[in-house]
């Protein structure tokens, strides 16, 4: 095997140079379809001119012009906590994409509890959002930061509770297993092997719940009230600037990125598609995966320039009176099921 | 009984629409506006018939109309005939740097000295640069477009 001929901290450099490659590359574009597709849904043409056509290098661009701006730091904000937040924050989102399969055989780190540490290391992007409304001694940042580890106590609960019926139906914690497992045939329609994703087959209410419960999680609208620039300004964002602010821009998709692929993961499939046999599926595999990555990301985009942002309390009561209720029926449906069939 | 979080659905299905017709957008300057007939782009100055009153200077809500004007005295045609004075108009300045395109200078002028043109294209990298002299004003009068047609 290869893997055993090349020294083992090379073959790490090599994996977190691809995987951070991948995530930054598809972020980039990510950016720019948000430009684009909110533009159209406003009947605007969006970016234009900047690359020649389309705008397409708008993104590139406009972190460009982030660099070139200063980075302050407010004379009451604790320095240091200041300064280290939207690292920690970039850093905790960047640590998911370690554990989602993107081939068969293509995973940086196929981990035996991959559902646990995905959710462990995804909370670590909302301490660093709790620094920096802390830190920045800013009363707009310090709602934006409460606000926003409330969000996440209340909404990381059906999170999670959606992903156990999953490992339950699975019977693993393993996003490689998890994809297997959805690859399994389901039955047979006149010589044709069904294998159905999550989403279709067992799982549709936690697709749902777990959709809902992920814009929570990535502080976008309709759940977008720790950044509420309408109340907060920015929220937790206002003192940042330049290198800084850019860093949460860039964590705040790449958040968004990272959920996608989770759910697409989780609930879609993954890298799997039907038809394509499974040596193909080595190189198909990753842009199969970006494609239903996509389409989460074009879901997401869609409800963001749709809907109105809903009120605090109506945020809690749907997360602790709607949502984990519905999770834990839905474990209990899908235990029951797994014991019978 | 309508059902519960339809409108949600019906707002998707809305911006779904918005999201596949074409955008409003026009792209100037490679492609131009259709403007309105009445358009207020900018005021064109007919100094023939500016008798230097100052009704537009003092009527302006900003005050960025300027005027300076002399008056100077006109022999009788006949013997015995009156001297008359008239008003020579020294200095007509529009600072669009100030302007509000109201357009009470216009409505206000008796004389029909001030005119709506709908021409927008005169943005200038110097702040200064758009107080237009009364040469340039004049140059305005050209894209005045005509009156329409008195209704029979």
């Amino acid at each position: 095997m290869i893997v055993a001929a090349v020294p083992f901290a090379l073959w790490l450099a090599a994996k977190a140079v691809v995987t951070l490659g991948l995530m930054l590359g598809v972020v980039l574009v990510v950016i720019w379809a948000e430009l684009k597709w909110s533009a159209h849904i406003q009947s605007r043409v969006g970016p234009w001119y900047v690359g020649g056509r389309y705008g397409w290098l708008h993104p590139i661009a406009e972190a460009l012009k982030f660099l070139q701006k200063e980075d302050l730091v407010p004379e009451a904000a604790d320095d240091k906590v200041f300064r280290l937040a939207p690292y920690v924050m970039l850093a905790g989102t960047i640590a998911t994409f370690a554990v989602i399969p993107i081939g068969p055989t293509v995973v940086a780190r196929d981990l035996d509890i991959g559902i646990f540490y995905l959710l462990a290391i995804s909370s670590l992007s909302t301490l660093g959002v709790l620094m920096a409304g802390w830190s920045s001694a800013n009363k707009y940042s310090l709602i934006g930061g409460v606000r926003a580890g409330a969000q996440l106590i209340a909404y990381e609960l059906p999170l999670i509770l959606a992903l156990v019926a999953v490992a339950i139906q699975a019977g693993t914690l393993s996003l490689n297993g998890i994809v297997a497992a959805q690859t399994e045939t389901l039955f047979t329609i006149g010589g044709f092997d069904v294998a159905l994703p999550f989403a279709l087959s067992g799982q549709f209410i936690g697709f749902v719940v777990f959709i809902i419960a992920s814009l929570a999680e990535l502080n976008r609208t309709p759940f977008d009230l720790p950044l509420a620039e309408s109340e907060l300004t920015m929220g937790y964002v206002t003192e940042y600037s330049g290198l800084r602010f850019s860093m949460f821009f860039l964590g705040e998709y790449a958040g968004v990125v990272a959920m996608a692929a989770v759910i697409s993961t989780v609930y879609l499939g993954g890298y799997w598609m039907p038809g394509i046999s499974d040596d193909a599926l080595d190189w198909l595999g990753p842009f199969i995966l970006v494609g239903k990555i996509f389409f989460i990301v074009f879901l997401y985009i869609w409800f963001r320039w749709t809907w109105p942002r809903i009120r605090e309390d109506q945020l809690q009561r749907m997360a602790w009176k709607w949502l984990i209720p519905l999770t834990l029926f839905n474990i209990m449906a899908t235990a029951t099921l797994k014991v019978v069939l | 009984m309508a059902i519960p979080g339809i409108g949600l659905v019906k707002g998707l299905w809305i911006t779904l629409k918005a999201l596949f017709t074409k955008p409003v957008t026009v792209m100037w300057p490679d492609e131009k506006e259709e403007l309105a007939v009445r358009a207020r782009g900018v005021i064109a100055l007919d100094t023939n018939n500016c008798t230097s009153c100052m009704l537009c200077s003092r009527e302006c809500p900003d005050w960025c109309i300027y005027i300076e004007a002399h008056k100077v005295e006109i022999q009788p045609d006949k013997p015995g005939g009156r001297v008359r004075t008239k008003n020579i108009l020294d200095r007509f300045d529009i600072d669009y740097g100030l302007c509000m395109y109201c357009g009470i200078c216009v409505e206000v002028c008796p004389f029909d000295a001030l005119y709506w043109s709908p021409e927008y294209e005169y943005s200038e990298y110097r702040i200064s640069d758009l107080l237009h002299d009364k040469q340039r004003l004049s140059d305005w009068m050209a894209t005045v477009p005509r009156p329409a047609e008195l209704e029979k």
